[in-house]
């Protein structure tokens, strides 16, 4: 793995190759290996090993990035030249900031994300894990297909003002999908520490809902109660998380726009961005190499504040929406400069509900509705309304006078996210949830009121 | 390159893999982006690094390192072998091939101008030129425009003796109006939305594009759409426009024919595929002027799935998906194609860079155009009542893909052949067969568009691939439109 000390010997090199007022570079790369299996056979069994430098020059409001992931002195310098050639037939932009000093280094950063136990998985070790999952598929005369990954990776940035951060943390991740004749069923888990994954039980979980969701029986579409498993939540509600940047406001095209300050979501819906939560992960510091800090995003419903980049904070305390979107200042939530779309917050934690449920509560309490374990292919339809279209997948079921009956035909949802998170009944405790379609958050299982479907597939 | 590449095959041998393959890519893009009269980003990007991908004792291995010493190279293709090997304790039987020749050759798309030769002062110019005109319009809140230009360089070897070398250029460029007011908020791209058009060609395509020419009616038609009447909810004839027929190419049924996913092999991601093998030659996909062709020829055109040869050293082929309506063909592999009884390999395996393994990816999918003259303004006026829809807004299919949804950027209500009133957030929804059988009238060869879809994302873990749909406009009838706004 790249060391910080190898790193900063990479930048001081860097440094002398350039003639730019300012030099920033972010250090990226890392092992990972992916083992995936289908049709009870490992069919693709994958490793790599990888580091880059990301170089910005900054000449007086002109700034570009170039990137290598050769280190070789040759390179190094090209791709200096590289990114100041780009910067210097620029315009200069008032608005881009010098770059940041080492003062924004006092936070605290979260404890350490690195765990030798997951850095050491070898590949006869997921191969093994594979089998046993296999295994539990064959005794349950089903199909399984799904990956089980682990990854050691670094994160670094360097600058010319003196500002050094550097992050390393590993990852391990097993998805699992069980298949039988006309259903299937799915789980998926991730966690820097592969102590915390459990892959037999989320196969027997997936095998049981596979099992259970067979000779799926066709629904009719409308408004139903919902109960979405944590999955099922965060790939509806990663759907909006870009919009809580300030830029995004400032751009006009966030659907919080006049609504910061407002009651937009259920009392129950309390939101945070917290990089430090225990079951949350990645760099304690953002494209610049701000520490973040934690941002309370919803408060009972309401949308009380932002997250900022550096720059994005100067604009808006010049705006005409300064009054109206709470707390302005740097939060560390900025994307690597230069980009497009400033800033947004990727460490969600949903708070935990007054009196949480445990999804079979939910069920009990549920007269008519339906269980959903995933969702797929989600696109967003309507920017304001935060109206949303997707598919059920891998075990969605019928849901009568307290039990689960039976499974269901998939159905396309065109739901807002809005009207979603104002008719949430139940939560149950939040935890940490992967899917498809968004980045991991901390989020709980929710019962929903009037989940608008409005077709049926014809599986 | 060609040593490097025999450090890693003979290390492979020694190891015991009874096939390897190596990919050593040279990859190196620049994006270019302005936002409201501004750089929004401008960045450079290269990357080298090798792939070695082996079977050993029956099983598939694969591993990739960006340092290309030998020490390195041949510590990749140790471990490559080693994962092959643990790959083998999990199998139900060993991976056979379908045979191909093995190729010696040079390719590289054509290209006019080198778009890493161009000035970079000239192109942001181009884009802030282009920026001021949609902003010169009253109502036009956000203004965004993008260029990229891609060069990708990779010398394949394998055991068998194969030993191809290509280099490819890819364009792409476009940009977008939003216009917010109230409670709404609209857009307007050109020529694509998601990105413009993209294209294996060099600079040559921007200047094709007449990218300034149209910035004003884009912007103004975005702001129009703030008062235009909703699309009704209903079921109606409608006409898509050749972009958005690209995409419905690419959904229902660019996915649907790859074999991996009718083989179960991408059941845990990307999903699986209504179109079992028992559906070849047997399922009436279309009506009988549906006849689409995966391409990745060079004759076909300049689309993001042309190529030389794959990534397992295959040949680019025409192979006939659906001809007269009927179902006819899949995106094949030398893997998948052994399987399913097939003699060779269709040549679609591709990945996304040398550090990662090749999987079955879209070339060119593209309809095949009417053959009777037909523009799409005589189109219109041959439609009694309808709606014309026009730029992805928003697409979702299920994971088999049978039911979708497409949403687009701006509609036009057509009555007794005229485009009469717009129409603001269009969408239509249906179940493949049925749509696609449902055509009854497509635009000829002058109206025929090779669109680029740049980031089609497949496998674990996840590639973004770009592919290729010709299109022209045509005609659908009885398609139920509006479902993405009911009950909302």
């Amino acid at each position: 793995m790249l060391t910080k000390d190898q790193a900063g010997e990479i930048f001081d090199r860097i440094r002398k190759h350039s003639t730019a007022e300012e030099v920033e570079v972010l250090f990226y790369g890392g092992k990972s290996a992916l083992t995936r299996f289908a049709n009870n056979t490992i069919h693709q069994n994958v490793a790599e090993e990888n580091y880059g430098v990301s170089v910005r020059t900054a000449f007086g409001g002109r700034t570009a990035r170039a990137t290598t992931n050769k280190f070789d002195n040759e390179s190094l310098k090209r791709v200096v030249q590289a990114t100041e050639a780009l910067a210097k037939v620029q315009q200069p932009d008032r608005d881009l900031l010098s770059m940041p000093d080492a003062g924004t280094l006092t936070m605290q950063g979260p404890p350490s994300r690195h765990f030798d136990q997951t850095a050491a998985i070898t590949a006869e070790q997921r191969a093994d894990s594979v089998s046993k999952i296999v295994g539990i598929a064959t005794k349950h005369k089903l199909t399984t297909a799904g990956i089980f990954s682990t990854s050691e990776s670094v994160e670094g940035i360097f600058n010319s003002r003196g500002l050094s951060d550097w992050h390393t943390q590993t990852s391990s991740e097993v998805s699992i999908t069980m298949l039988a004749g006309n259903s299937s069923g799915w789980q998926k888990a991730n966690s820097p520490d592969i102590r915390n994954l459990d892959p037999q039980a989320l196969a027997e979980i997936a095998a049981k809902k596979a099992i259970e969701s067979a000779n799926p029986k066709e629904i009719s579409p409308g408004k139903h109660t919902v109960i979405l498993e944590p999955a099922a939540v965060l790939d509806m509600a990663g759907f909006m998380f870009f919009d809580f940047g300030g830029l995004a406001i400032l751009d006009q095209r966030s659907f919080l726009n006049n609504r910061v300050g407002t009651k937009l979501f259920g009392e129950n819906i309390n939101i945070s961005d917290d990089v430090a939560h225990p079951l949350q992960s990645g760099a304690p510091f953002d494209g610049e190499g701000v520490r973040r800090r934690r941002v309370p995003l919803v408060e009972n419903g309401v949308v009380k504040r932002l997250v900022y980049a550096r720059a994005t904070a100067e604009k808006m305390k010049n705006s005409e929406y300064k009054d109206k979107v709470g707390i302005i200042e740097p939060t560390g939530h900025g994307f690597p400069i230069p980009n497009e779309m400033g800033e947004a917050p990727m460490n969600i934690v949903f708070a935990p509900p007054k009196e949480p449920k445990s999804i079979d509560q939910m069920i009990a309490s549920t007269e008519r509705g339906v269980l959903v374990t995933r969702l797929w292919y989600i696109r967003e339809v309507d920017p304001y309304e935060k109206i949303l279209t997707g598919m059920t997948r891998d075990g969605t079921f019928y849901v009568e006078d307290g039990k689960v009956r039976h499974g269901i035909r998939n159905f396309r949802f065109n739901e807002s996210l809005i009207h979603m998170l104002s008719h949430v009944e139940e939560m149950g405790t939040p935890v940490r949830a992967s899917g498809e379609e968004s980045f991991d958050m901390v989020v709980p299982a929710m019962k929903v009121r009037e989940f608008n479907f409005t077709e049926v597939t014809k599986f | 390159m060609q040593e490097i590449a025999e450090w890693a095959l003979s290390t492979a041998a020694l190891r015991g893999a009874s096939y390897a393959d190596t990919r050593i890519g040279d990859e190196r893009s620049r994006a270019l982006a302005t936002k409201n009269g501004k750089i929004a980003s401008a960045s450079d990007a290269e990357s080298q690094g090798i792939g070695v991908r082996v079977i050993a004792e029956g099983a598939w291995g694969f591993a990739a390192s960006g340092n290309l010493s030998r020490e390195a190279v041949e510590a990749t293709a140790a471990k490559a072998v080693a994962i092959a090997k643990a790959s083998a304790r999990v199998k139900q039987h060993d991976i056979q091939l379908a045979p191909e020749k093995p190729a010696t050759a040079d390719w590289t798309s054509p290209f006019k101008i080198d778009p890493f030769a161009t000035s970079v002062e000239q192109n942001l110019d181009l884009l802030l030129k282009i920026d001021s005109e949609l902003r010169s319009v009253a109502g036009v809140t956000l203004a965004e425009t993008n260029m990229n230009f891609r060069r990708d360089e990779q010398w394949f070897l394998s055991s068998e003796g194969a030993s191809i070398h290509q280099t490819k250029y890819t364009t792409g460029v476009g940009y977008t109006a939003y216009a917010f007011a109230g409670s709404e908020i609209q857009k307007r791209s050109y020529p694509n939305s998601y990105g413009g058009q993209w294209q294996n060609k060099g600079y040559e395509l921007v200047e094709e594009l007449k990218l300034v020419e149209n910035a004003r009616r884009v912007g103004e038609e975005a702001v129009a759409l703030l008062k235009a009447e909703r699309c009704p909810e209903g079921v109606f004839t409608i006409i898509l426009d050749g972009s958005q027929l690209g995409l419905q190419i690419h959904e229902s049924v660019g996915h649907p024919i790859e074999l991996d996913r009718v083989l179960g092999m991408e059941a845990n991601f990307a999903g699986t595929s209504f179109l079992t093998v028992d559906k070849l030659r047997n399922l009436r996909y279309g009506s009988e002027l549906v006849n689409i062709v995966a391409d990745a020829r060079q004759e076909h055109g300049p689309g993001l799935g042309t190529f030389g040869f794959d990534d397992e050293g295959v040949p680019a082929q025409c192979t006939p998906i659906i001809s007269n309506g009927l179902f006819t063909g899949y995106l094949s592999s030398r893997e998948t194609a052994y399987t399913i009884g097939a003699n060779r390999s269709g040549g679609t395996l591709r990945a996304e860079g040398w550090n990662r393994l090749p999987i079955i990816r879209m070339t060119n999918i593209s309809i095949l155009p009417g053959v009777h003259p037909l523009t799409r303004e005589q189109l219109i006026a041959g439609t009694d009542s309808g709606i014309y829809m026009e730029t992805n807004r928003s697409w979702s299919i299920d994971d088999k893909r049978y039911n979708f949804q497409f949403g687009c950027e701006a509609g036009w209500e057509i009555k007794n052949g005229n485009r009469t009133r717009m129409l603001k957030n269009p969408s239509y929804s249906g179940i493949t067969t049925e749509f696609w059988n449902s055509l009854d009238a497509i635009c000829s060869r002058d109206q025929w568009v090779l669109w680029g879809t740049p980031h089609c994302g497949k496998g674990q873990p996840q590639q973004v691939m770009g592919t290729g749909h010709g299109a022209a406009p045509a005609r659908f009838r009885n398609i139920k439109v509006g479902s993405a706004y009911k009950g909302n």
